[in-house]
């Protein structure tokens, strides 16, 4: 019935690992082949992989994983996907109901452990409650601000047989999300905007859950507006990142033109973002003279971090919709002071914040990132990161120029992510291009899936960024504990050829930046899986940066003259 | 600048809040709402909890809780956001209403103590649900402040055991809630 379910719910790939509480529902997919079964290698691969799936097309991914430590391995990607709001539908094997609370051989309460991890969770102690509580995961997961949903199937509820009904309508008792925006907001909205002389679209990933149409209504606003445009790291490729009206990303490692132009701006119109602490830099200095239209689905994301002066709650993509269609059938134009403001935003841009210092000795991160943007640009490409400076210097230096394409743990940074979500991505492009962009420390934290890789056949590129360390450990170490390296070095680095290798994949190694475009046009033009590792500079930090507790206006760049050692005080030192 | 984090800048007052949250009463919900109090770092200063509409599973959760006015908001965006909550009620901020609570109240001694607890008993309005020759248990239905000076009071007169059911409340008027 649950294998039946997924069908219906137009399931296509599922993502697990067999073990003794899920074995029915293995014999049943053993049985069918419309759900194709990815067999990973460790159950948070196989979670990361369902976010890479689902974040690449907008679909739910679906996780099937064993009881017990099958669950409980799986709970960090429920928790990644909980912070970026990734629709995911997670089903966890349990111990057959009589067993429950008896301490069982594989028992853990599943739902009481992935509780504050989830959108919504349910334990299904009756065969008849199956079907409303596998169609209601999916409805949950993927409408309103997406999430992850579990549902933990006792392996008595799987054997048991029922009555199994479609699903018929999509709705819940209690939970109706609502996706309209108040058209008087959306009026008052659009005269503020019209009135602003500095105003600034800050835009999340609210507007890539929302679907490709609001990219594309976000693409005609700037238009309409002239209005400059900023991103988080989760709104990247929401607008083209070569675009001339785009900022780059903003918040701490952001540009300078992105992060003075909210701190000078007089309206911030906030759309499908949180205002989350690597966005705001320190608070109570945030964008101080600023009005805030602030567009979210969630009410609790609502006046969370910052008050703002309106909110509109809705889908970002109706209610762009609706304000494109106000600001242009009202006839608004934007203030003539718009000019002024770009241009004192293109003096801005002309400090070239991400300017970084050539070598021909060693290969620069930064470089290796241009090169390999160069690369693949005019390819179809899917980017997934892992967490830490490569992370970052693929958002300042990978230009995203369409939604869906970059996947990155944002909300909770799990290092290991970008592997197995590349997979997932793989999983449903099997034609694309798909990359993960890998720092030495992060790809160790899920290297198992290259036997996934290599099993089904999913090409992944693995490009690593080896400068054996920690790098942004290492980097904080040096701003905060007076360059007392403690354990950010990654002494004993494998010799990742070998490893390849021995999982039948290609490594290549690059040293010298002579030798980097060879080396990626050898990553991209060798089938099947391959790992390039870059061995690049090892002491490069990852600027511009607002160092904690510090403001937009207070960055540390990457020709300043100031002891990095030193630029951050006491109390910025407590923060995260 | 008005900020919100805590720690930051602006300090607004800390109120008393209830909050009357109608939910499903299906298995884990009580849970959810507990675990959401305490992994945001919300106060519960107390909460009580039962099944209000039997045919539909409906009960109904009223909390006290303390913090300043943007945090109670953020309290029930937050509550809304539950998947089995059908509606979150900010008492304070509907207009008047009514709070109850009841407590049980034991006391123990004999000789002038007994008497004079019998006697404040009295005074409180309280009932007496047990006595025997060396102990009394009291029952006093009231607001939460009435209740603290009651328990204030036996604490002088033999107090030996204290059973609070936390507050129960409703808007006045014929508005339902």
């Amino acid at each position: 019935m649950v294998i039946r379910a997924l069908q219906d719910q137009g399931v296509k790939h599922i993502f697990g690992y067999p073990g003794g509480s899920v074995l029915p529902l293995y014999d049943v997919i053993f049985q069918q082949d419309v759900i194709q079964h990815i067999l990973v290698r460790h159950e948070q691969g196989a979670a990361h992989a369902a976010e890479g799936y689902a974040r690449s097309t907008g679909k739910v991914g679906v996780v099937l994983v064993t009881s017990g430590p099958g669950s409980t391995n799986a709970v960090t990607g429920l928790a990644d996907a909980f912070a970026d709001s990734i629709p995911l539908v997670c089903l966890t094997g349990q111990v057959p109901t009589q067993l429950i609370g008896t301490d069982a051989f594989q028992e853990c309460d599943t739902v009481g452990i992935t509780r504050n991890c989830t959108k919504h969770n349910y334990l299904v102690k009756n065969v008849a409650d199956l079907p409303r509580i596998m169609h209601e995961a999916f409805y949950i997961a993927s409408s309103g601000r997406p999430g992850p949903v579990v549902v933990d199937l006792p392996k008595d509820v799987q054997f048991a047989t029922g009555t199994y009904y479609k699903p018929e309508n999509s709705s819940h008792k209690t939970y109706r999300p609502g996706v309209k925006g108040d058209p008087e907001r959306i009026r008052k909205a659009v005269d503020m905007m019209a009135a602003a002389a500095r105003p600034v679209l800050y835009t999340g990933g609210g507007v890539i859950n929302s679907g490709p149409k609001a990219s594309e209504t976000l693409r005609a606003l700037v238009k309409a507006t002239g209005f400059p445009i900023t991103s988080t790291l989760m709104g990247l490729g929401a607008y083209p990142g070569d675009d001339d009206a785009f900022l780059g990303m903003l918040g701490m490692h952001g540009t300078y033109e992105a992060n003075l132009t909210m701190h000078d701006s007089d309206l911030i119109v906030a759309v499908g973002a949180r205002f989350d602490d690597r966005v705001t830099g320190r608070l109570d200095a945030f964008a101080p003279t600023a009005r805030i239209i602030h567009i979210d689905i969630d009410p609790s994301s609502i006046n969370k971090i910052v008050p703002v002066d309106l909110a509109i709650i809705g889908d970002c993509g109706s209610v762009l919709e609706d304000m494109l269609a106000a600001w242009t059938g009202g006839g608004k134009t934007a203030n003539p002071s718009l000019k002024a403001w770009w241009k004192q935003i293109n003096g801005w841009r002309a400090r070239n914040s991400l300017a970084y210092k050539p070598s021909t000795e060693f290969i620069k991160p930064q470089y290796a990132i241009e090169r390999l943007y160069a690369a693949t640009k005019d390819r179809d490409t899917y980017i997934t990161t892992e967490v830490g400076q490569h992370q970052m210097w693929a958002a300042q230096f990978y230009k995203f120029r369409e939604p869906n394409r970059l996947m990155t743990s944002g909300g909770l940074g799990t290092m290991g992510y970008g592997f197995p979500s590349a997979i997932g991505v793989q999983t449903a492009h099997p034609e694309s291009l798909v990359i993960d962009i890998a720092g030495d420390g992060s790809i160790q934290m899920n290297i198992q899936e290259l036997a996934t890789a290599a099993q089904h056949n999913l090409p992944v590129k693995i490009f690593i960024l080896n400068n054996e360390y920690l790098g942004m450990v290492r980097q904080w170490q040096e701003l905060l504990h007076g360059g007392r390296f403690s354990h950010s070095h990654t002494a004993a680095m494998p010799d990742f050829i070998k490893l390849a290798e021995a999982y039948g994949a290609t490594g290549i190694r690059c040293t010298k930046p002579e030798d980097l475009d060879g080396a990626i046009e050898k990553m991209l033009n060798t089938p099947g899986v391959v790992i390039l590792d870059c061995i690049v500079e090892k002491l490069e930090n990852c600027l511009p940066m607002i160092p904690s507790g510090k403001a937009h206006n207070d960055m540390l760049l990457n020709d300043s003259t100031e002891d990095i050692g030193s630029v951050i005080d006491e109390k910025g030192r407590a923060l995260v | 600048m008005n900020t919100l984090a805590s720690g930051q800048s602006v300090q607004e007052p800390i109120e008393r809040h209830i909050l009357s949250v109608i939910v499903d009463n299906e298995p884990g919900v009580l849970a959810r709402v507990a675990s959401l109090f305490s992994g945001r770092g919300y106060n519960i200063e107390s909460l009580t909890v039962t099944e209000t509409q039997h045919d539909s599973h409906i009960s109904r959760l009223t909390i006290v809780t303390r913090g300043t006015s943007s945090t109670v908001a953020q309290i029930r965006s937050q509550l809304n956001r539950l998947v089995p909550v059908h509606r979150v009620i900010d008492l304070t901020l509907e207009g008047l209403f009514v709070e109850r609570e009841l407590c049980l109240v034991k006391v123990a001694g004999t000789g002038e103590a007994r008497q004079e607890a019998l006697r404040l008993a009295q005074a409180f309005g309280a009932r007496t649900l047990d006595a025997t020759l060396n102990s009394f248990v009291f029952e006093l239905a009231a607001g939460s402040d009435a209740i603290e000076r009651f328990i204030n009071v036996m604490a002088t007169v033999g107090l030996v055991d204290v059973c609070r059911t936390g507050s129960a409340a409703t808007t006045r008027g014929a508005g339902a809630v």
